[in-house]
């Protein structure tokens, strides 16, 4: 583990994150601006299903032979002068691009948008050692300022509304004019722009994510629609790029399958601005790029997950859709999970990353509600890993005690017809007469939970089968 | 152990392989090798003047403007049209691209710079290795002919097409680049370019001109 | 209806647990729907389909829950459930259940291949068009979760509804989202599952009709209890005892006194 997470204290973020009137507003944008968009651009293709069985195929056949193409693109990326680094945990992959950005002479250091960044925590690292690491997405630039992690996995500061970003850019932009106008957002872009232009200018290493590798090839693929990825990796001498094994596919054409399901999930557009593939460092005769190129492979564990139902996981494009339609992620925000990863996909892919002990709430806080799987665009059936996580909490008596006691109870009588008909029988009767004035409870012992926030309709008062076997005697068998 | 070989190591083990499958690497070389396509979408697969209305819809939508002209004898003065309706310098970058330098920049007024940008530049042009239409999309490549710091420097960035260089969908510029740098070959960087630069991370409000270029205008060259 | 004249298809009614203790009502109008369609009905022992262990992670009981569902439903042409996810259980889980079990899985997917939700069997297996009922008023649908997701039951009550004669139906905004239900998260989450339902009752009050329907009590129950909360007026029930015509029993979450009365609107 590398951020420090505060996933065992999910209900407790979640209530503040339900009390923050604030949080509650900003979150209200994801759904007005992620999922009509999604829903039309998919209307627009008709081919877009046939595309979601096509990239979850890709993904799949590389995940089967991924050590091989792994050795492909090692290969590739070599002889177009490129280094390869492999990194078995976060901590290794940290140490490797701290000697990168020594051997670089690095005092600044760029970053695209990369949540493998988040996940091993390298701008703490590499601050302290002296360099200094700025990240040039918009959205990350803002959280950076403020030291948040990110509460969405392509909209880093979907939580924050503009006046924030206002406060923000005027506590550190303490160079520029303390009268300057900044009440409109478009005013806060152009000044993030022109600070951040410089800093692009002077920086001596970049670091960028990829959203895909590309075995046939060795190239990395990274797609923005600000153009930061594009200048943190063409200006620096240097270009690291940091990706996890699984991002691998074997070819162009393959990239070109997924492309095509991404933008349009993730933002409901046809494609993003920019689609970049990097193939290793300046060539004889550029005039421009960056001359040494490298890049860091890290497991962190995603080994491990070849072979098991939580596979399936590491086909994530991570384009934020599941988060998107997620009702408990409009609920409480991205922090409130408590890690790198919020939502849907965060709830299956966190435990692996940091342990189910510690992230045990985020499979169990879901309806199940299915919404997730339905929009993914390499179909993960994220519901059914959730419950692969409760199945594995409750193998290791993971599971609070008193669910445990509840659903063992249940499970007895409802293994046990004769018993179960008679126990419900009177316990209806009994609900059934306590609330035959009001038809409802507003309370009820053991209840608590429901009751707090809505009332309890009480049962009609004898069961079904009940009256059905005394209607229908003969019947009966 | 190497962390290499302890990952490929993890890897195999996780799989139930041990890497020296005659039938897996056969696959795995054959899909480098053949790259098959997938799924096409229809919406590409036309022709002629359909093709170049699909292409100018689809990169208008993206909030580019396009352009036609009949040959390249006439991308200076559309240019120079362009950067004066938008009351922008008469000024102009380009890298070495031999298309570009053959057009007559000086019947126009325009002041040309020559090479990649260092930042201060407000104009630029590129010439495109292609389009696509299905999305809009240009596609640039990296070297001292168009440099990509044009592609994200200036304020305004142009590019130009050949009508011919316009493709249906992706899968072909790939052919295309296979052609030019051979199988399994690519240059430094391919940048697939579909509208000018924006961000959505204030308030999730779409706004132009994030980092990259606030307006890309296409030209492109029907003879 | 292509069924053969000679002989009815026999209904096994599957009619889940939530409604066995809390609504017999909504069984009663099932039955009714089936056999006026045809069909005759049995109703063979039954507890429950195993949903709140099996999403609590609880596999073992899981499998002895489904073990005896799938005996004691041996035999019929289909089984039938007034409720998407209690269906969508034995259809697309309980084979995944025993997935790895040569012995159970033919007959888990035996049973998943005969089982339906209720108006999607009407409707997409029996070919019923219309039923015979009235209903003076507006309703709103909500759509749930997993008979929408994972069974594609959508239009099929809509469909259904439109031939009850007076009947109009409003569709509310975001009838497909979630009620905020889910089970045991209603209790375990239930702070988030409050914001959720609230977010529901918005859209629900909105839709402005005086009665909402929906096809799984689990949800009607969330949604009848957040709504008599704020005390809003809406008036709910299952789907199924509209398409019955079977509305003498008061509203969920209603008291019959308070219908005697003509009370249930005000509180
Ligand atoms: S799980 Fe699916 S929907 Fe969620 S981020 Fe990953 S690819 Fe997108």
């Amino acid at each position: 583990m590398s951020v420090h997470s505060t996933s065992p204290d999910f209900k407790k973020n979640a209530a503040r994150a339900l009390g923050d009137a604030q949080l509650q507003k900003a979150l209200g944008n994801v759904k007005q601006g992620f999922i009509d968009k999604r829903e039309k651009a998919t209307q627009k293709l008709p081919e877009f299903e046939a595309l979601r069985d096509s990239a979850r195929d890709i993904k799949n056949h590389t995940l089967q032979h991924l050590d091989l193409y792994l050795e492909a693109y090692e290969q590739k990326v070599r002889a177009s002068g490129g280094h390869v680094h492999f990194a078995r945990h976060a901590e290794e992959a940290r140490d490797i691009i701290l000697s990168i950005c020594k051997e670089a002479g690095a005092r600044t250091v760029t970053k695209g948008k990369s949540m493998i960044a988040e996940e091993i925590g390298i701008n703490e690292h590499l601050e302290t050692h002296g360099i200094t690491p700025v990240e040039t997405d918009l959205g990350e630039y803002i959280i950076q300022l403020r030291h948040e992690m990110p509460s969405h996995i392509i909209a880093p500061a979907v939580h924050l509304n503009a006046t924030q970003v206002e406060q923000d850019f005027r506590r550190v932009h303490t160079h520029l004019d303390a009268k300057r106008d900044l009440s409109e957002p478009v005013q806060l872009l152009t000044e993030a722009r022109g600070v951040l232009r410089e800093r692009f200018l002077a920086a001596d290493v970049g670091i960028t994510g990829a959203n895909f590798l590309v075995a046939e090839t060795g190239t990395s693929v990274i797609v923005t629609n600000e153009g930061n990825g594009d200048l943190t990796q063409i200006l620096p001498k240097t270009h690291i790029v940091l990706a996890s094994i699984e991002k691998l596919v074997p070819t162009l054409e393959d990239v070109s399958q997924i492309l095509r399901v991404l933008a349009r999930s993730a933002t409901g557009q046809e494609i993003s601005v920019y689609t970049t593939f990097s193939t290793g460092p300046r060539h004889l005769g550029d005039s421009d790029g960056p001359e040494n190129y490298h890049v860091v492979l890290l497991d962190n564990g995603r080994s491990a997950m070849l072979g098991t139902s939580f596979e399936e996981m590491l086909r994530c494009i991570r384009c934020g859709a599941c988060m998107n339609h997620c009702p408990v992620y409009h609920a409480v925000g991205g922090h409130a999970y408590g890690w790198v990863y919020p939502g849907p996909m965060g709830a299956v892919l966190t435990p692996t990353l940091i342990g189910i002990d510690q992230a045990g709430h985020l499979p169990n806080a879901s309806t199940f509600c299915g919404r997730c799987e339905s929009v993914c665009p390499v179909k993960i059936p994220l519901p059914k890993l959730m419950r692969h996580w409760r199945e594995r909490e409750f193998e290791r008596h993971l599971t609070p005690a008193t669910v445990r006691s509840g659903l063992g109870l249940w499970g007895f009588f409802a293994k046990r017809p004769a018993l179960y008909r008679l126990a419900t029988g009177i316990a209806i009767r009994a609900m059934g007469f306590a609330g035959r004035r009001k038809g409802r409870f507003q309370w009820l012992p053991l209840a608590g939970g429901w009751t707090r926030n809505r009332d309890l309709p009480a049962p009609q008062g004898e069961t079904f089968q009940a009256r059905w076997r005394r209607e229908h005697k003969r019947r009966a068998a | 152990m190497s962390a290499r070989d302890d990952i490929l190591g993890a890897i195999r083990h996780s799989l139930g392989v041990s890497g020296k499958e005659t039938i897996r690497r056969q696959i795995v070389s054959d899909r480098l090798a053949h790259a098959p396509k997938g799924v096409i979408p229809k919406r590409g697969q036309v022709s002629g003047e359909a093709l170049l209305a699909l292409f100018k819809v689809q990169a208008e939508a993206a909030l580019a403007t396009v352009t036609e002209v009949a040959s390249a004898a006439e991308v200076p003065q559309s240019i120079a049209h362009f950067l004066r309706d938008h009351n922008l310098p008469a000024s102009l970058r380009m890298g070495d691209d031999r298309r570009l330098q053959a057009m007559p920049w000086n019947d126009t007024a325009l002041d040309i710079a020559h090479g990649p940008s260092a930042g201060d530049d407000l104009n630029a042009v590129s010439h495109a290795l292609g389009a696509v239409a299905e999305t809009g999309s240009l596609v640039m490549v990296s070297g001292s002919e168009n440099p990509s710091t044009l592609n994200f420097l200036p304020d305004n960035h142009i590019i130009v097409v050949s009508a011919k260089d316009v493709a249906g969908d992706y899968e072909s510029v790939w052919a295309k680049v296979r052609l030019t740098f051979g199988k399994g070959g690519m240059p430094r960087t391919v940048n697939w370019i579909t509208g000018p630069s924006r961000s959505g991370d204030i308030e999730q409000t779409m706004l132009l001109g994030a980092h990259g270029p606030r307006r890309l205008h296409v030209v492109v060259v029907k003879e | 209806m292509k069924q053969d004249r000679a002989r009815k298809p026999r209904i096994g009614l599957f009619v889940t647990c939530v409604v066995d203790l809390m609504r017999p009502s909504v069984g009663f109008a099932a039955v009714k729907l089936l056999e006026n369609a045809g069909c005759t009905v049995e109703v063979p022992e039954q507890t429950c389909c195993g949903q709140p262990t099996y999403n609590s992670g609880d596999r073992a009981t899981t499998r002895s829950i489904a073990e005896r569902t799938i005996t004691e439903f041996r035999g019929y042409d289909y089984v039938v459930a007034p409720s998407g996810s209690c269906a969508a259980m034995i259809k697309a889980h309980y084979p995944e259940l025993f997935a790895d079990d040569p012995n159970w899985l033919p007959r888990a997917n035996e049973l998943a291949a005969r089982t339906f939700e209720l108006t999607s069997f009407l409707v997409d297996v029996l070919g019923v068009t219309r039923v015979d009922a009235t209903f003076d008023g507006a309703v709103t649908y909500h759509d749930s979760c997993s008979g929408l997701r994972e069974l594609g039951v959508r239009s099929q009550p809509r469909k259904l509804l439109a031939s009850v004669e007076g009947l109009t139906l409003v569709e509310m905004e975001e009838s497909d989202v979630c009620c905020g239900f889910g089970g045991t998260f209603a209790v375990k989450y239930s702070e988030i599952s409050g914001a959720i339902v609230e977010a529901k009752a918005k859209h629900v009050v909105a839709a402005g009709a005086p009665t909402l329907l929906a096809g799984d009590l689990g949800c009607l129950l969330n949604m009848a209890g957040k709504l008599s909360r704020d005390g809003e007026p809406v008036r709910v029930r299952h789907v199924a005892e509209i398409l019955a015509g079977m509305t003498d029993d008061p509203p969920i979450g209603v008291a019959k006194e308070a219908q005697r009365t003509g009370k249930e609107a005000a509180r």
